[in-house]
């Protein structure tokens, strides 16, 4: 019954609504991908980066993701590409390519 | 015991809500649906009513407060009006589209400008589609009853809706008038404990009033239109048990000497009082005219209305609320449509009148039965008759 059965909107009957539209499973939002209204996605140049994370501190949606080595990735999974990494980045080692048509 | 009782309608109301034992009050007082939130504030103060009253800043902010209460799963009520009703419009959509179980006694008062502090149905018109239920009284003994009716069907699992409790503006909320009050251990029995399933509480987390994209926002919107409609047993059920515990019984669509009858007049609230007087007038001078109340607004009761107009050759409908621009007086226009692919239909002349408080007395309702049977003869292109508007000469009306 509850809309927490489904990843994806897109699969909801009117049926499966829960009363309310009250959503049961917290957190769901992370399984929404909201990625894909992007048109420009941040390149990181390995070569530049010095670590600093200022990029992951100042991304607005929690979609950089820090990695062991220490780097940190965009995660185009949530990423809206806004390009506020690329602007914040002290070394100019984020640049924002174009989303052309695959 | 029941007890007979003298009571204003507002106190009504407010005695109601008490014996309802609701958990939280947020309220603005605005005239005339003063006499309501100043009466519970003062059971709140004297520990007559244990509950918590939220003396809010505006009416925006009374539907905002009574919403939070009603997530974390406490019995919820607020009131208001005119002005105040129009404040509180976008918050108004949000209990509704949450399923909470608000009760919200409205009594009704014109809309500005110019400002009116009299009855009419403009405020209430502007709510007609924002998915709660709505019902509207003729008498403090209705105030009371349809108070505790609201509680009772709104929280039941299979309805879980807002309700209206339509009282109109002065000519009801400020008269004062014998009623019977029942006893508490009764209103216990007919109120169930109320359990909220999906209530906000840290050890089971959910999510109230989410983001809704294109490709999820239309089910979510048909899912509260049929479960609106399907909320019509229990409204019915909720009446019913009212009759067997109380003995007085209500229908969503109630008919007075509609046996036999040619015309019906139709209303909705406290003049229905008046109009049925004047029905016992006409019957006694031999014509065959019944009334016909609305008293359930939404959902609207399309098969019983169908139902009770089946022979009926006239409706003569009285609005008290102007649709500018429109199809005519709201009521009528609805029942017009309602009635739009029935055969052998009644004709509906809509009149326009009672606007800002004006009075429509026995005389107007005569007149407005006469006037009825004339045109439903004669035929007219208007879509409906304003009364008692100066300059405006008789029997001349709006055309589209």
């Amino acid at each position: 019954m509850a809309m927490k059965d489904f990843t994806n909107a897109s699969d909801v009957c009117w049926q499966d609504v829960e009363l309310g539209a009250v959503v049961t499973t917290p957190g769901s939002a992370s399984v929404r991908r909201t990625g894909d209204w992007r048109t420009e996605r941040p390149i990181l140049d390995k070569e530049k980066c010095i670590k600093c994370g200022l990029c992951w501190l100042h991304c607005p949606d929690a979609a950089i993701t820090p990695l062991d080595d220490g780097y940190f990735e965009p995660d185009l999974f949530h990423c809206k590409g806004c390009g506020i990494c690329a602007a914040i980045c002290p070394k100019k080692a984020i640049t924002m390519l174009e989303e052309v048509e695959q | 015991m029941s007890k007979r009782v003298v009571l204003e309608a507002s106190h009504a109301v407010a005695e109601a809500v008490k014996m309802a034992d609701v958990d939280l009050i947020a309220a603005y007082p605005i005239t005339p649906q003063t006499h309501i939130p100043e009466r519970l504030a003062e059971m709140v103060a004297d520990g007559d009513l244990d509950a918590a009253y939220v003396p809010v800043e505006s009416e925006h902010s009374a539907m905002s407060a009574v919403l939070g209460a009603a997530a974390v799963g406490a019995r919820s009520f607020t009131t208001t009006a005119g002005q105040g009703l129009e404040l509180m419009h976008e918050a108004v959509y949000v209990a509704s589209s949450h399923r909470y179980p608000i009760v919200m006694a409205v009594c009704n008062r014109a809309l500005s400008s110019p400002i009116s502090i009299w009855c009419d149905h403009s405020d209430i018109m502007s709510c007609r589609d924002t998915s709660w239920i709505q019902v509207f009284c003729l008498n403090n003994q209705e105030s009371f009853d349809m108070t505790i009716w609201a509680f009772r069907v709104a929280e039941d699992p299979d309805v879980m809706f807002p309700i209206m409790v339509n009282l109109d503006g002065f000519t009801l909320s400020h008269v004062t008038e014998p009623l019977e009050l029942p006893d508490q251990a009764d209103v216990d029995k007919y109120i169930p404990k109320y359990n909220y399933r999906l209530a906000l509480k840290p050890e089971a987390p959910s999510s109230h009033g989410c983001f809704g994209l294109p490709e999820i926002y239309t089910e979510v919107k048909l899912a509260q239109e049929f479960a609106l409609r399907a909320s019509r047993p229990i409204i019915d059920k909720g009446w019913e048990e009212m009759s067997a515990m109380f003995g007085r019984s209500y229908k969503a669509i109630e008919t007075y000497k509609g046996e036999g009858a040619k015309t019906l007049v139709v209303t909705m609230g406290s003049l229905g009082e008046t109009a049925k007087m004047v029905v016992d007038q006409k019957r006694e001078q031999g014509e065959a005219v019944g009334h016909l109340n609305i008293r359930l607004w939404r959902p609207f009761p399309f098969a019983d209305f169908r139902d009770a107009v089946k022979g009926v050759e006239t409706l003569v409908v009285l609005d008290r609320a102007i649709s500018f621009g429109g199809p005519g007086g709201p009521v009528a226009s609805e029942l017009r449509s309602a009635l739009y692919d029935v055969e052998n239909k009644p004709k509906i002349v809509g009149f326009i009148g009672g606007l800002g408080g004006r009075e429509i007395d026995a005389e107007t309702f005569a007149y407005m039965i006469d006037r009825g049977n004339e045109i439903a003869k004669s035929g007219s292109d208007y879509l409906y008759e304003p009364i008692l508007v100066r300059g405006l000469d008789t029997g001349t009306g709006v055309r589209g």
